[in-house]
């Protein structure tokens, strides 16, 4: 007995310890730079003192170690009591007496941390209720917690297996969703401009999937091709006064010879190797746009790249001289006043149908010998090449129709915008599109749509917290990796079926 | 000739820059054979606890160079490597098993996280300091264009140098250096003859990042700015270093970072600074396609 | 008529830095015979296999393989050429198959080219032509015809990573076979097979001999299988040849009982 209170006192100061160290950790990697904030300008004092701040950010860690600690341990009770009094206590705290010198001290000085100190906490105790509840339903079951516990990396793989079976009926109506937004009541101009941002950004996710999810091929500079597309269709539209829907065609056709370009000689490299070599070529491609004045303007960009028309039909208030503009000419069979939001609603409707073109040649492509080879070099590139699959053309086959429908966007994009600048096109950009493929779930179609939305979308809405945007977006990425390593909805669905008569039974 | 040796002075300054950085990315791509993405993050954290260091002593006075420059070196060298080790053991350690590009994500999570985190809270603006270490030798002049050799250069070639000689001792003499040389060879083996790989690998992640917190302290001290978008570049051209070199070669790293740091200098006089990127990824590509092992690395043969 | 062997090797040679792997090794291999390379670990059997399926270009020699009256000299193919036109199929000593895709897809991959020239390269396949979706339904009927052969009709949609390790085994070699090949490489397919697995195995390479009148190379420890199934036996023992003939002369040739009882003696 007392041998157990012993043991159980010895677990209870090693997860005292294992928080401490939590706790001195954090504010090692707080002290400088929390803990002392250097004033720009010419300040009287050059530095600002926030050691409390780091503190702090300790103490939070150590709490919020100990409760994780402990839901290990398989002790819920107090993390549920702790973690409920810790939330409420800073939720009231930062709601009632933001500016009161004991919370002050106490709390960080802005309000952001303290609210996710209260979401970790509330976090905890809830998964500490949840567990409570488990083990009590596990009790009259006779089902051990330990069981229910790693059956949940299975349940989420069966998620992805059944969204992806959903996905097949869902996906025509997300489809018609989609299409109907416009015409919903609430859908008012900066939700249609974020729609149109994330519909981009799925394209990209799926253009990029051909690349990453199908070959197998880390493209760590896809947005280069993006930036040939958009240059490409501003500068022939400036040059050749050609219309969007003509210059179109021409600068996916550029992006894909510049993948063809950049492919030949990289695709023979190892994995990590080709991402460095993407990244570079991204880099460069940013600092041409960037340093050739005379041709793309330099960092000022082309302005007065022209939108694109209604088959030739402007979006303007007065129609051109002797012709119609899109109004004027709708007018002609139904009454239709001018409104700005025509054209965002039209450009909306453009990508729209250029990503599902996207899409629909992904899915069919996947069932085609070239899709299947893909895939095959993408799982062991060696047993390829002993099957006489020529690895170096198939790889730049994926890579040139990646860095076309790259190109596609890009123009999509420069027509927009109105405008197109090198910033745009920064590594940071290639990244937050890998991230959307692989957070997606590599490979999956559906899966593209949910990280575009959830990456894309809602940090859209919140772009008052700006500053904090960005941070969250690099946090998201890992925990939703260290959550799902292989995305939120792997599973692949085979390309073909034998359709064996006999029924395969469950258990496998 | 007066200018070449100028360039060639500070291609060096900047060739050590990039090498200690170099040696971080090569040591742990050695040992778990993965890019650590967020690498140049650390190089950039290290330079602004450095900054931190040099104001907080210029505020209680303490301005003589050698002083202030040894405990900034102390305080950067014991805070930095926490970041490097907070980086494996979050974003590395969990995934070691999983997908190869599920950890390239988590580390280029990190590196987004860390740069917009030295952004909130430390503000987008330039930091500059006042010069630290001031004066030179002039060696040689012709007409009105002289060579100068600063003390900073000098000082920053002494400290690369006795980092690495002793880097290397610790790699080639140390139970630990034994230990970091049997995981780079095969992980599972020395697990199995009690090497603790856990912690081996968590200690290349710190070494390294020593490295890259004194490169952030030279790039402070020769530069006189840091913001929080340092790391980013620094970051690919060390890491271009490290290929070019070998990657997993000691030697190659500090090799490596020399050239590019010799590249760039160069090509920035001669050829066009705008341009100066440009010819570092070139020479990668290059290096790739025709020696993809690097200059010092060892042949790999396909193993099939 | 005195046609020219299947394949004829002679005077192969594969060096690494110091390394014979292979030195010196002539040998022949006939259609409709199943030709087995032994030796002890190491003697370069793997190595000669690569050479043979153009993974390392070997140091010296020549690779000639002849078959339907053309003539291809392997050692200056790229590797995925040999498999397509000079219709050489492998297997591998740690099995490598494409683990995610399904095992019918596994065995429709080998068919890419095949299926590639009738897809017309994808832009007949992409708009849907009858052409395509006749060569698709052939291909998926060669390779229900495989899985009859080796037993795995009824896992066909399953992922081949999930099979248990012999059926891996057999489908690698199911899927090599789907390539339509007139040289069939195989390196050590008995390895980690129970006793009945390997019989079965025995069986299957019987009947690819008999029925589909290839040339057979194995690489196999197994002896039991060598000897019940292979008409020739080359034995190599640290890169060099050091016996050949039929199964019963390479049994009681000494120079093989030396080197596998491990003797000591001074360099042959």
């Amino acid at each position: 007995m007392a041998g157990a209170r012993g043991g159980g006192t010895d677990r209870m100061s090693a997860l005292l310890r294992e928080a401490a160290m939590t706790g001195l950790l954090v504010f090692g990697l707080a002290v400088a730079l929390v803990g002392v904030r250097i004033q720009d300008g010419a300040a009287l004092t050059p530095l600002l003192f926030r050691f409390d701040d780091a503190f702090t950010a300790a103490a939070a860690a150590a709490m919020g170690r100990l409760g994780v600690a402990l839901l290990r341990e398989g002790r819920a009770a107090p993390v549920l009591a702790g973690g409920t009094a810790v939330a409420l206590a800073v939720a009231l705290a930062q709601f009632f007496f933001p500016a009161h010198p004991l919370m002050l001290a106490l709390l960080f000085d802005t309000a952001m941390p303290n609210w996710l100190i209260t979401a970790f906490a509330g976090f905890l105790a809830l998964s500490a209720g949840w567990r409570l509840r488990r083990a009590r339903a596990a009790q009259g079951a006779g089902v051990p917690l330990e069981a229910i516990l790693s059956n949940r990396d299975a349940a989420m793989d069966r998620i992805g297996a059944e969204v992806q079976r959903v996905a097949r009926y869902a996906g025509p109506l997300i489809l018609l969703l989609a299409l109907a937004l416009p015409l919903m009541p609430f859908a008012d101009r900066r939700l249609i401009d974020v729609a149109i941002l994330v519909v981009t950004y799925i394209m990209l996710g799926w253009g990029l999937n051909i690349v990453v999810g199908l070959a197998g091929l880390l493209d760590l500079g896809y947005v280069a091709f993006y930036a040939v597309g958009a240059y490409a269709y501003a500068l022939l539209a400036q040059y050749s006064g050609l219309s969007f829907w003509i210059c179109l065609p021409f600068a996916g056709i550029m992006a894909a010879f510049a993948g063809l370009l950049l492919g030949f000689p990289v695709l023979r490299l190892r994995g990590d190797y080709l991402a460095i070599v993407t990244l570079g070529f991204g880099e460069m491609i940013r600092i041409i746009l960037l340093n050739w004045y005379q041709f793309t303007g330099g960092p000022n960009g082309l302005s007065g790249v022209p939108r694109p028309s209604f088959f030739g039909l402007p979006f303007t208030a007065s129609p051109p001289e002797g012709g119609h503009s899109f109004h004027t000419f709708v007018s002609l069979f139904w009454p239709l006043d001018f409104s700005p939001n025509h054209r965002v609603v039209f450009l909306y409707y453009v990508i729209l149908a250029m990503a599902m073109i996207t899409n629909l040649f992904t899915l069919r492509i996947r069932r085609l010998p070239i899709g299947r080879a893909w895939e095959a070099l993408r799982e062991d590139e060696i047993a390829c090449r002993s099957l006489g699959i020529n690895p170096t053309n198939t790889k730049l086959t994926a890579f040139a129709i990646g860095a076309g429908f790259a190109g596609f966007a890009g123009s999509f994009f420069a027509a927009r915008q109105g405008f197109v600048s090198p910033e745009s096109f920064s590594f940071i950009e290639s990244a937050v599109i890998l991230a959307i493929v692989v957070l997606g779930g590599m490979g999956s179609q559906i899966g593209v749509v949910l990280a575009a939305v959830l990456l894309i979308g809602l940090p859209e809405f919140f772009r008052d917290l700006h500053q904090y945007r960005m941070v969250a977006f690099g946090a998201a990425m890992v925990a939703i990796m260290l959550w799902r390593p292989a995305g939120l909805l792997a599973h692949r669905e085979p390309t073909m079926r034998l359709k064996v008569p006999a029924a395969r039974g469950g258990g496998t | 000739m007066e200018y070449f040796t100028q360039q060639l002075i500070n291609g060096i300054t900047l060739g050590a820059i990039y090498a200690l950085i170099a040696i971080g990315y090569t040591m742990v791509y050695g040992i778990i054979g993965m890019i650590n993405f967020a690498h140049g993050e650390v190089f950039m954290i290290g330079a602004f606890i450095s900054i931190i260091t040099f104001l907080l002593l210029g505020l209680f006075g303490i301005t003589w160079a050698p002083l202030a420059i040894l405990v900034a070196l102390l305080v950067t060298m014991a805070l930095t490597p926490l970041y490097g080790w907070a980086l494996e053991r979050i974003a590395y350690r969990p995934l070691r098993h999983s997908p190869r590009l599920a950890a390239l994500i988590t580390a280029i999570g990190m590196s987004i996280f860390l740069q917009n985190y030295v952004q909130l809270v430390q503000g987008a603006r330039i930091k500059p300091l006042q010069p630290v270490v001031t004066g030179g030798i002039e060696i040689m002049r012709r007409d009105d264009f002289v060579v100068t050799l600063s003390t900073m250069q000098i000082l920053i070639v002494v400290l690369t140098v006795t980092l690495m000689a002793g880097f290397t001792l610790l790699i080639q003499r140390t139970a630990l250096g034994r230990a970091q040389r049997a995981c780079e060879q095969d992980l599972k083996m020395a697990a199995l003859v009690g090497v603790d790989v856990d912690r081996t690998i968590a200690l290349t992640f710190v070494m390294g990042a020593v490295l890259a917190s004194v490169a952030g302290l030279i790039f402070l001290l020769h530069y006189g700015v840091v913001d929080f978008h340092i790391g980013f570049n620094a970051g690919i051209k060390a890491f271009t270093a490290a290929v070019l070199g070998g990657i997993g070669s000691l030697p190659g790293a500090m090799l490596g970072g020399l050239l590019i740091g010799l590249i760039e200098a160069f090509w920035s006089a001669y050829f066009s600074v705008e341009y100066k990127d440009v010819a570092a990824f070139t020479v990668l590509i290059v290096v790739l396609i025709f020696r993809p092992t690097g200059l010092l690395g060892k042949p790999d043969i396909e193993k099939v | 008529m005195n046609a020219l062997p299947l394949l004829s090797v002679e005077r192969l040679t594969m060096r690494f830095g110091g390394l014979m792997a292979v030195d010196d090794v002539s040998f022949a291999a006939e259609t409709g015979h199943i030709t087995a390379i032994i030796g002890p670990n190491g003697a370069g059997k793997t190595t000669l296999f690569n050479c043979l399926t153009g993974f390392y270009a070997p140091t010296s020699g020549l690779m000639r393989l002849a078959h339907d009256g053309g003539e291809f000299l392997l050692e200056r193919m790229e590797g995925f050429r040999i498999a397509a036109r000079a219709k050489v199929a492998r297997t591998f000593q740690n099995i490598r198959l494409f683990r995610g895709m399904s095992v019918l897809e596994n065995l429709i991959v080998a068919q890419h080219n095949r299926l590639m020239r009738a897809s017309g390269y994808t832009l007949a396949g992409l708009i849907g032509l009858g052409v395509y979706r006749d060569a698709e339904r052939q291909a998926v009927e060669r390779a229900r015809y495989w899985l009859e052969q080796v037993g795995l009709t009824a896992l066909a949609d399953l992922d081949a990573g999930g099979l248990p390790y012999g059926d891996q085994r057999l489908l690698e070699i199911a899927r090599a076979m789907c390539t339509e090949p007139r040289l069939l490489c195989l390196d050590e397919p008995a390895a980690g097979l129970n006793a009945r697995e390997s019989a079965g195995l025995n069986a299957l390479l019987t009947f690819i001999r008999n029925t589909h009148r290839i040339g057979v190379l194995l690489i196999e420890h197994d002896m039991s299988v060598v000897m019940s199934i292979s008409d020739r036996i080359v034995v190599l023992d640290y890169g060099r040849k050091i016996a050949e003939g039929a199964p019963e002369a390479v049994r009681r040739d000494p120079a093989v009982i030396r080197a596998y009882l491990g003797e000591e003696e001074g360099a042959p």
